[in-house]
């Protein structure tokens, strides 16, 4: 009988969900703003990944005899075996003779695995906060204060504060923009668990006793999914800026790995003569975030049309 | 009124306790002795002694928490080894740039951004609005420090018309203050733009729906009044919301376009204080901005009874 029921409820909420899911998915794939930003993103995953064999020669190799040249330069390498070879610097070379075009390139990784990996972290550790915090009464009190608290840091100057406790490093860097971005993504979760909680489905499903676990697995997570997806891309591309605005301020990652924040922080000294240091990593920077941002917006629209008409 | 007031205060109590909560477990959560940390690298062992016992690192943790917090209610925030200056005074030396750098963009940002966004939602699907919907949409992707060096770029270096670095006080020079606070406030201003210019054509284009606004203009009103008296003024409350909750991003892009302009305002400050790792001062500058951000926001969750005479408290 209980079971009866329980299908009943299922299929009644999966009905009014699944007959829109399917589509959705296809109509999110179609969206032309999910194509560009996603093709922009394809493009870029496959440049981190191919770095090594697009041209490219050692992003750390310093060179004291390249340095500071302009873009399109022509540089012979020296090996340490006594051979030599010529290597065109496509966006020239920075202060310590290090080829910029390889910097860009080998770059495109930190920024990628950056956005990616806060993105990932935010949405796990937000959505267990917001479900526990949506659900268990007597803890949400603490918990948003909490969230409130650390909301009222600006975000960048809380990500400085993380990394200048936990020193440089990709780690900590990921963790110090993790945090400022945790108590949207909880605001969020909370806020769906509380509407869902107070659907029919879910107080026919608790009538017929279901499980507390089955309950949030089954019926209230699903809920999230789709927000949770159109948050996932803003928070990677904020991340990817921010990662870049601390590598900038030389406090972010350690300068030997090449970053987009990086070079452009190596290329300030420099900027008035030698722009191209700021500019390409400025580019490719500005092209990263857009396609995410568009991508992101494309989503919300086919995902979470509530979401697009308040925004 | 005065009820709601006090109410409002009473509430962000707790928010600025998790502030200060966080801020000084922050110190104590760095690997080594606070005191050490505190004096810097270049401190003697008799100046990590003093710092010690002022600090009393040898009380349970929640004493020393009152000793910190009881100082900083008192306007002291302690003092900066690195600098060789108290905290206090080093804050009140770097406000001058910081101020002016915000309030130029706020300036910026509203009288642009506030008129784009009424006007592409009276020409909502138009050529026009698409454009602000596509420069809001690139205004947020766009990196601030990048915005900075293609503006210096164009009107420092290759126009000559603005310096390309610097800052001139006020009391100085006001022309030159001028000259030097163009191009800082439009950089950070950029993505503030964006984010008001979204809101204000979104809650504008839902006021335009409403009944009163056929109401006005049946009776003839001109376009001018309808935008400006009827839709922007009830469009109000989401918009100053946007501006509130904006002050974050304001206070991050400072940090950003200080550098990139060498103003020597907080927000450079910071970036010192981190990287010579400066902990008293970091801890004041974070908890300095994050009231200062409060704050705002309550005065402006105040001021919506001005816009909005529906809302009472």
């Amino acid at each position: 009988m209980t079971a009866i029921i329980e299908e009943a409820v299922d299929s009644a909420a999966i009905a009014s969900a699944s007959s829109k899911r399917k589509p959705l998915w296809q109509l999110a794939i179609r969206n032309p703003a999910v194509i560009f930003g996603g093709a922009i993103l394809l493009i870029m995953v496959a440049i981190a990944v191919l770095a090594p064999f697009l041209g490219t020669v050692d992003p750390t190799r310093i060179d004291p005899a390249a340095r500071n040249k302009k873009p399109g330069t022509e540089i012979t390498y020296r090996l340490d075996n006594g051979t030599s070879f010529k290597h065109e610097a496509y966006m020239g070379t920075d202060t310590l003779g290090r080829d910029v075009y390889s910097r860009v390139l080998y770059g495109t990784r930190v920024s990628l695995i950056v956005g990616i990996s806060v993105a990932v972290l935010a949405l796990a550790f937000g959505l267990v906060i917001g479900m526990v915090s949506g659900y268990i009464r007597w803890l949400d009190g603490i918990i948003m204060r909490i969230m409130d608290g650390l909301m009222a840091i600006p975000g960048i100057l809380l990500a400085i504060a993380l990394v200048s406790i936990w020193r440089a490093g990709l780690i900590t860097v990921i963790f110090a923009i993790v945090v400022p971005e945790v108590p949207r993504v909880v605001r969020l979760v909370r806020s769906i668990v509380l509407t869902v909680r107070e659907e029919p489905y879910v107080e026919g499903a608790i009538s017929v006793g279901t499980p507390t676990w089955t309950l949030m697995f089954r019926h209230i997570l699903p809920n999230t999914i789709a927000p949770l997806i159109v948050q996932g891309t803003f928070t990677a591309a904020a991340a990817i800026i921010t990662e870049a605005i601390l590598s900038f301020l030389g406090i972010g990652i350690p300068p030997e790995t090449p970053s987009w924040g990086n070079i452009m922080s190596e290329g300030r000294t420099l900027f008035r003569i030698f722009p191209h240091n700021i500019l390409y990593p400025g580019i490719f920077l500005a092209l990263a975030v857009l396609a995410i941002n568009v991508m992101g917006d494309g989503l919300r629209d086919t995902l979470d049309p509530k979401m697009s008409k308040k925004v | 009124m005065i009820d709601f007031i006090a109410r409002r205060l009473v509430a962000i109590i707790p928010v600025l306790a998790v502030v200060a909560v966080f801020v000084f477990l922050m110190l104590r959560l760095t690997p080594g002795d606070p005191a050490a940390v505190i004096a810097g690298d270049n401190a003697t062992s008799e100046q990590i002694d003093l710092i010690r016992a002022k600090l009393g690192l040898d009380l349970p943790i929640w004493q020393q928490f009152f000793i910190w917090i009881s100082d900083i209610l008192r306007g002291n925030f302690g003092e900066s080894f690195f600098f060789k200056k108290t905290v206090t005074e080093l804050i009140s030396q770097r406000l001058e740039p910081t101020l002016a750098l915000s309030v130029c963009t706020l300036i910026v940002a509203v009288t642009t951004a506030v008129p784009l966004g009424v006007i592409a939602a009276y020409r909502h699907g138009s050529l026009l609005d698409r454009f602000v919907m596509g420069f809001s949409v690139m205004g947020f992707s766009l990196p601030t420090f990048v915005i900075g060096y293609c503006l210096i770029y164009v009107f420092a270096i290759d126009l000559g018309w603005l310096p390309v670095q610097g800052y001139t006080r006020i009391a100085a020079d006001f022309g030159g203050f001028i000259e030097h606070m163009i191009l800082p406030s439009i950089t950070l201003g950029i993505i503030y733009v964006a984010l008001i210019a979204r809101i204000t054509r979104a809650s504008v284009l839902e006021v335009l729906n409403e009944d009163y606004i056929r109401t006005a203009r049946a009776k003839g009103l001109s376009n001018r009044v309808v935008l400006m008296r009827h839709a922007l003024r009830n469009a109000a409350v989401p918009i100053l919301t946007v501006i509130g909750i904006g002050i974050a991003l304001l206070i991050g892009g400072a940090v950003v376009t200080e550098t990139v302009y060498g103003l020597p305002g907080l927000g450079r400050l910071t970036v010192e204080a981190v990287l010579s790792r400066d902990f008293p001062t970091i801890q004041a500058v974070i908890l300095m901005f994050s009231v200062v951000y409060v704050v705002i926001n309550l005065l402006i969750d105040i001021s919506y009874t001005l816009f909005d005479p529906r809302i009472r408290y």
